[in-house]
């Protein structure tokens, strides 16, 4: 079960115990027990513990734990079991920085005591008072944990009571995150360094530009941040804005994607401008304009805030919609299944996705139907902007639907287009609630939706979107510790002294060897994958592909008729033509958009689907769904012994080894005599080893189903879930005896 | 080839490549009844389309003339529920006719009427030949005459079936008893009852139980000798009524399993409605007069409930989704929440005959719609036969057919009325389920969605025999199956479409799925399927089947090149050297 675990200690008392009272417990015997420390990192730092804790096991119906020590270190909360380690589970898929029984520090959400059989959130004024009898974390990750803090000494359980809710609740340094005592060694081999563009050097943003074919300038003048810190350290403008430095870089377009036909997609920030301030507004008209110069004098501007839910709006709907999966126990469950699917309409989640994809897809509409270039904008640039407009370049372009594409689109406009991870994601437990909101977890729940329904244009997995996911919360990496390009380069150049040699270095996320061994790593890959058929094997493309012109639809057959011609006739008063363009159809009722963006839908669905062409969802509501890998994976009552997705997945992977395996052999048939033969079956290798009877659960690879409790899942409370009054379900079920029934 | 199948159309607009064949595609028996041109087809996505009507004695055609590409709407009569006429002519004399079919839609024509008083409207023509059964004639099954390579009312044989599950043994006899329908009318011919228990105390037993449909045996487990037990309720009424024979005969099922010394009735419905049935002669049994036996209510409503719930959804699905509070609407149908109650009782079946080694009465009011609902579902659960696609046409033919679900009631095959409350989607509730099980085990079931629309659709059609009448004696005194196709005859020559190709067969596996509403979704490929929108993908299984022939290709070209080597080999064994052999260790990459 558990594998940080020292192991050896031998306790005869009994490690399942059905939860009695402490008294029972305490006047068994208790045997001398052998200290247990867990395997730290690099780095870690005990600092405290308490023996012993009963951890309520949440895969059991019945109020039982198990018995073990909690200790909190720099990095984590964690428990080991007091029992003997079982015979090694063979996990396929382990973390190595944490186990199941580990909640980084960042990872906690809440922390619950009950006092007297009430439940309390924990702040700061109850900390210094009684510890509570029981401790419930809730993980931002969507684990539930419940530790029995009756049985160990007062002092300890006060102690370690004390020190979680220090360590997890209380603000705190940026120094203090564990990436800053992290020593983990790098891993030699940087393989995804050569594969995933980071946006942290010129050449980054040229290739780019090259691939796109974009027409627009680098700026290099950023580099020391003495144009704006707010300001990615190098970014991409249109051609024709000259002078950079009025107003400290607010309005400036910042170029995200080209499309093939010239037009581009720009972000920017606008703030709100008074009505009094002309000259601002001016400034802007002036952006505006080098935007639309960029191609056919065209452009439409949408400004985010006000056609999207607000950051905190987004913050809100989550809080509502993450407690459906926050199960404590099975009670809960069933209580919260009977209305389930009006408390998901009430928290608004699925609709926010909703309206971010509508969104991006009616960006999309303009730069592949109209072929105009978009700029959005909101007060920040580096929210919904980031949201918008990655979401309509994985739509558009094949590139960003491969794993270093998406892990390069990241980088590009989140990493390097400083979207403020360390605020949105609360990191330090800041009391402002105000900048905190799960916006980049919005567009990965975003891109599940589109890998949901188009499963074979991705090639990452479902999988792979879930750990990147829990990935935010785990405190060494420097992917999303920081706000922006600048706070990142000055926080590392300040702690660089730590580290002797040069520059602090923190993983990336992108080096996933950190965490998962390569094993592990294939559940990344999306079996469905249909990769491009490759015409012409002798050149062969390195990493990187080239934009591919010719994968979305040609522009011209996908065309409405030409009743917006008059844009090429550049003699038309550009202004005029813009306040047009801007007032034209974002402006309009709310429901307008949505009846084009429909059309534009329904044009593109009677076209034969081209998984390496143009991406676009349906957003009916059917077609929307719940990420149910991320939200369901650790409540027990909805696990499928043998079913689910996954029993489809990992035969498809098995499959699709098996088809490598043989082409291997046939090619090492071809390049060698054939006389070297080896006569063993071939699918002796497997990719995964998997029980062969199949019976995976529903929720592999997160959580592994004990085997033990092979038993259907009875649900409670059937009879309160289903209260027809009206008089049809007292009628009998022969109608003869009805006597008027219409 | 489909199109001159029988085959349902599974998207409302059909589009034809070939515009240029005007000809309708007819089936053997099959003839042209009227047709109309200059019909306007009010289409809910596209908008109206002008076109002709043909109908036949078995379809409604509508074929576009004014659209590119050209389409056609194509749909069997057994499918409508209801045709009338809406509203009086306008002033350019355009009648609207609503068609409102048993498959989720309906459908609006405009259509000008004839100046000609006297010629019927095609429309009266259709109204004709979609009932006729309460026009006195009789339904297209018993015209339609096309052969196919087998013979699909073979496929179930009781005698067979129960001697695959192991019988008769020790304990369970095969009871002649209603051989001619007279204990039972409603029941098979072959009954499977405790050996203990005679003929004469089945027939008292039968006066004690409603329409004397008793306790008799449905499936055994073939290790604990668990058994799957059907009846009807008892007829306990307000007195309190026993009787020793039914008392004794339900202690003989509890002893015919040595592994439990008690029993689990199962009675399908809420407490309050089995309580209330007492008023009315029927109830349940009594913990005193059945001792050793637990009575388990199952809270599963009735047939006017479950009506109420899909008129709702199709209110809700049809032909506009409200996008807004489309998750508080399909709520407010429960319909996710019957199914969730059916798959839980069966689960909880499946779960005392597998887990608690006990056998299990399961009964309703009558014993024919929820009874057959919960039974065939835990069957499914327990036993793998019954997941392939003839083990399921076995089950359907068992637990459905021979045990008298009132198919033609709950349907309505040809009949007019479209009011009736003996209508009910029992039937295709239990195919939702089984679909809900299917997404939860992908690999588990050898056939695929297209076979359960394919069921669905021709529960409706009235092409096949399988489905018309109310029971068997029924359907033996009307010669069904002398006189009609079975669905299976169609269904069996050619399986290669309902194959599901991720299908493993694990003999020994039970299925116990989540019943939990997380888990449960709306069967959007067969409730909006008219919807353009929500066009049905199926990508993995096309995935997995290239890659099935991406192996089998490549197994052969590896088996090739061994075998041209090891001809090799044999012939230069002499001069064999001593290079070491290369073992394959493929590296680990994905493609």
């Amino acid at each position: 079960m558990l594998s940080l675990g020292s192991g050896g200690a031998k306790s005869t008392k009994p490690s399942f115990v059905s939860y009695v009272t402490p008294e029972e417990i305490k006047s068994e015997k208790d045997p001398p027990k052998q200290e247990k420390h867990p395997d730290l990192l690099p780095g870690e730092v005990e600092f405290c513990s308490a023996n012993p804790i009963l951890k309520y096991t949440q895969d059991d119906l019945s109020q039982r734990g198990v018995f073990g020590t909690l200790f909190c270190t720099n990095f984590r909360v964690t428990f080991i079991s007091d029992e003997k380690p079982q015979e090694k589970t063979d996990k396929t898929f382990k973390n190595k920085l944490y186990g199941e029984n580990d909640i980084p520090l960042m990872c906690v959400d809440h922390i619950y005591g009950v006092y007297d059989e009430k439940r309390k959130l924990i702040t700061g004024g109850l900390v210094k008072n009684k510890y509570p009898s029981k401790m419930i974390i809730h993980c931002k990750d969507l684990r539930v944990f419940q530790f029995s803090l009756t049985f160990s000494k007062e002092e300890d359980a006060k102690k370690i009571f004390q020190g979680i809710a220090h360590h997890c609740l209380e603000e705190k340094s940026l120094k203090c995150v564990f990436a800053f005592s992290y020593m983990g060694t790098p891993s030699p081999e940087m393989q995804w360094k050569q594969e995933t563009v980071m946006f942290d050097s010129p050449e980054d943003w040229t290739q780019e530009m090259k691939r796109t074919k974009a027409n627009c300038r680098l700026v290099t003048e950023n580099e020391n941040f003495e144009l704006s810190q707010r300001l990615p350290k190098y970014f991409v403008i249109p051609l024709t804005i000259g002078d950079l430095f009025s107003y400290q870089g607010k309005g400036l377009p910042i170029w995200c994607w080209s499309h093939y036909s010239g037009c581009a997609l720009f972000k920017a920030s606008f703030p709100p401008v008074t009505q009094e301030d002309g000259d601002f507004q001016k400034h802007l008209d002036t952006m505006i304009n080098a935007v639309a110069h960029n191609h056919l004098y065209s452009v439409k501007t949408e400004d985010l805030s006000e056609s999207l839910p607000n950051i905190q709006d987004i913050q809100q709907s989550y809080n509502k919609f993450k407690q459906f999966f926050l199960i404590e126990n099975s009670t809960d469950f069933w209580l919260s299944d009977v209305k389930w699917f009006s408390s998901l309409e009430s928290s608004g989640w699925l609709d926010i996705i909703r309206q971010c994809l509508q969104k991006a897809v009616e960006v999309v509409e303009c730069l592949e139907k109209d072929n105009t270039n978009v700029l959005i904008t909101e007060e920040e640039g580096t929210d919904l902007c980031c949201v918008i407009s990655s979401l309509a370049q994985i739509m558009l372009d094949p590139y960003y639907r491969t794993l270093m594409g998406f892990q390069s689109l990241v980088q590009k406009e989140w990493v390097a287009g400083c979207h403020a991870f360390l605020d949105r994601c609360n990191h330090l437990h800041q009391k402002d609630k105000e900048y905190h909101s799960p916006v980049f977890l919005l567009f990965l729940e975003c891109v599940w939706q589109l890998v949901h329904q188009h499963s074979p244009a991705f090639q990452f997995s479902e999988t792979y979107l879930t750990v990147l996911s829990d990935s935010v919360h785990v405190p060494v990496f420097s992917t999303f510790l920081f706000n922006s390009s600048h706070h990142r380069e000055s926080v590392m150049k300040a702690e660089s002294p730590l580290a002797q040699s040069g520059p602090l270095s923190c993983p990336t996320v992108w080096d996933w060897s950190v965490q998962f061994d390569s094993k592990a790593q294939n559940f990344f890959f999306n079996p469905l994958y249909l990769e491009k058929v490759k015409h012409d094997r002798a050149v062969r493309k390195p990493h990187k592909p080239k934009h591919q012109r010719n994968l979305s639809l040609p522009s011209t057959a996908f065309k409405t008729p030409p009743k917006k011609g008059f844009f090429k006739d550049e003699t038309d008063s550009l202004k005029k033509m813009l306040r047009v363009k801007r007032l034209s159809r974002w402006r309009g009722s709310p429901d307008a958009p949505a009846a084009t963006t429909r059309e534009f839908f329904e044009s593109w669905q009677h076209r034969p689907l081209d998984y390496h062409g143009l991406l676009l969802p349906c957003l009916d509501g059917p077609a929307v769904h719940i990420w149910m890998q991320r939200y369901l994976r650790w409540i027990p009552e909805v696990y499928i012994l043998g079913g689910g997705s996954v029993a489809v997945m990992t035969k498809l992977m098995e499959l699709l080894s098996q088809v490598q395996d043989l082409k291997r052999v046939l090619e090492q048939r071809d390049s060698s005599q054939a006389a070297k033969l080896d006569h063993r079956p071939y699918f002796q290798h497997r990719l995964l080893s998997f029980d062969s009877s199949g019976r995976l659960s529903s929720s592999f690879p997160f959580a592994y189903t004990c085997y033990r409790s092979f038993k259907p899942i009875i649900p409670t409370g059937l009879m309160q879930s289903l209260m027809v009054t009206d008089s049809l379900a007292s009628q009998e079920d022969e109608a003869s005896s009805v006597v008027s029934f219409v | 080839d489909r199109s001159s199948g029988p085959r349902v159309s599974d998207t409302e607009l059909r589009v034809y490549k070939d515009p240029s064949k005007d000809e309708l595609p007819l089936l053997p028996e099959e003839l042209v009844q009227d047709s109309a041109k200059d019909v306007t087809y009010i289409c809910p996505f596209i908008g109206p389309v002008r076109g002709s009507l043909t109908v036949t004695n078995y379809r409604l055609f509508f074929r576009c003339t004014d659209r590119e590409p050209v389409f056609g709407l194509d749909l069997p009569l057994g499918g409508l529920s209801r045709v009338e006429k809406i509203g009086a002519a306008s002033s350019r004399g355009d009648v609207s006719y609503g068609v409102v079919c048993k498959d989720m839609r309906n459908l609006r024509f405009v259509h000008k009427e004839p100046e000609d008083s006297l010629k019927k409207s095609v429309f009266e023509v259709l109204m004709k030949f979609a009932f006729p059964v309460s026009n006195n004639m009789s339904l297209f099954a018993f015209e339609y005459k096309q052969v196919f390579p087998e013979n699909g009312w073979k496929v179930y044989d009781p005698l067979a079936e129960y001697k695959r599950q192991g019988l008769p043994n020790e304990s369970w006899r095969i009871s002649k008893v209603n051989d001619h329908y007279e204990l039972c009318d409603s029941y098979p011919a072959t009954l499977f009852v405790p050996v203990t228990i005679t003929d004469e105390e089945l027939r008292r037993v039968s006066s004690f139980r409603a329409k004397g449909r008793i306790p008799v045996l449905s499936w055994i487990h073939p290790e604990s000798q668990a058994a799957v037990v059907r009846a009807s309720q008892t007829m306990v009424g307000q007195n309190g009524r026993r009787c020793k024979e039914d008392e004794k005969l339900l202690q003989a099922i509890m002893d015919a399993n040595a592994q439990s010394h008690k029993l689990f009735i199962f009675d399908a419905r809420p407490s309050v409605n089995a309580a209330a049935n007492k008023m009315k002669g029927g109830g349940f049994e009594s913990e005193d007069a059945y001792q050793n036996a637990e009575l388990v209510f199952l809270d599963i409503h009735n047939i006017h409930v479950m009506r109420e719930s899909l008129r709702k959804l199709k209110d809700v699905v049809y032909p506009n989704i409200e996008e807004s509070h489309w998750l508080s609407n399909l709520e407010s149908t429960h319909w996710l929440e019957h199914i969730k109650l059916i798959l839980a009782g069966a689960l909880r079946i499946a779960d005392k005959v597998e887990s608690g080694k006990t056998s299990v009465v399961v009964h309703c009011s009558d014993g024919w719609d929820r009874t057959p609902q919960l039974t065939s579902l835990a069957l499914i659960m327990l036993d793998s036969h019954y997941r392939t696609i003839r083990g399921f046409q076995i089950l359907l033919e068992k637990e459905w057919l021979s045990f008298g679900h009132r198919f033609q009631q709950r349907v309505g095959h040809g009949d007019k009325n479209h009011t009736d409350a003996d209508r009910s989607p029992i039937f295709l509730q239990f195919i939702d389920c089984v679909w809900q099980m299917t997404r939860q085990f992908p690999a588990a079931f050898e056939f695929n969605e297209y076979f359960l629309i394919t069921i669905l659709d021709h529960l409706y059609s009235c092409l096949f025999g399988t489905f018309l009448c109310n029971s068997e004696q029924q359907r033996l005194k009307e010669e069904v199956p002398k006189r009609t196709v079975s669905l299976w005859s169609f269904v069996n020559s050619q399986l290669e479409e309902f194959v599901n190709p991720l299908y493993v067969h694990y003999p020994s596996h039970v299925l116990f799925p989540t019943v939990g509403i997380r888990h449960l979704q709306l069967w959007v490929s067969y409730y909006i399927r008219w919807n353009p929108r929500m066009r049905p993908q199926e990508p993995v299984h096309q995935r997995y089947k290239e890659l099935l022939a991406k192996r089998a290709e490549l197994q052969k070209r590896v088996e090739e090149l061994q075998r041209e080597a090891a001809n090799r080999m044999a012939s230069s064994s002499s001069e064999r050297a001593g290079s070491p052999t290369r073992s394959i260790t493929p590296v680990q990459t994905f493609v």
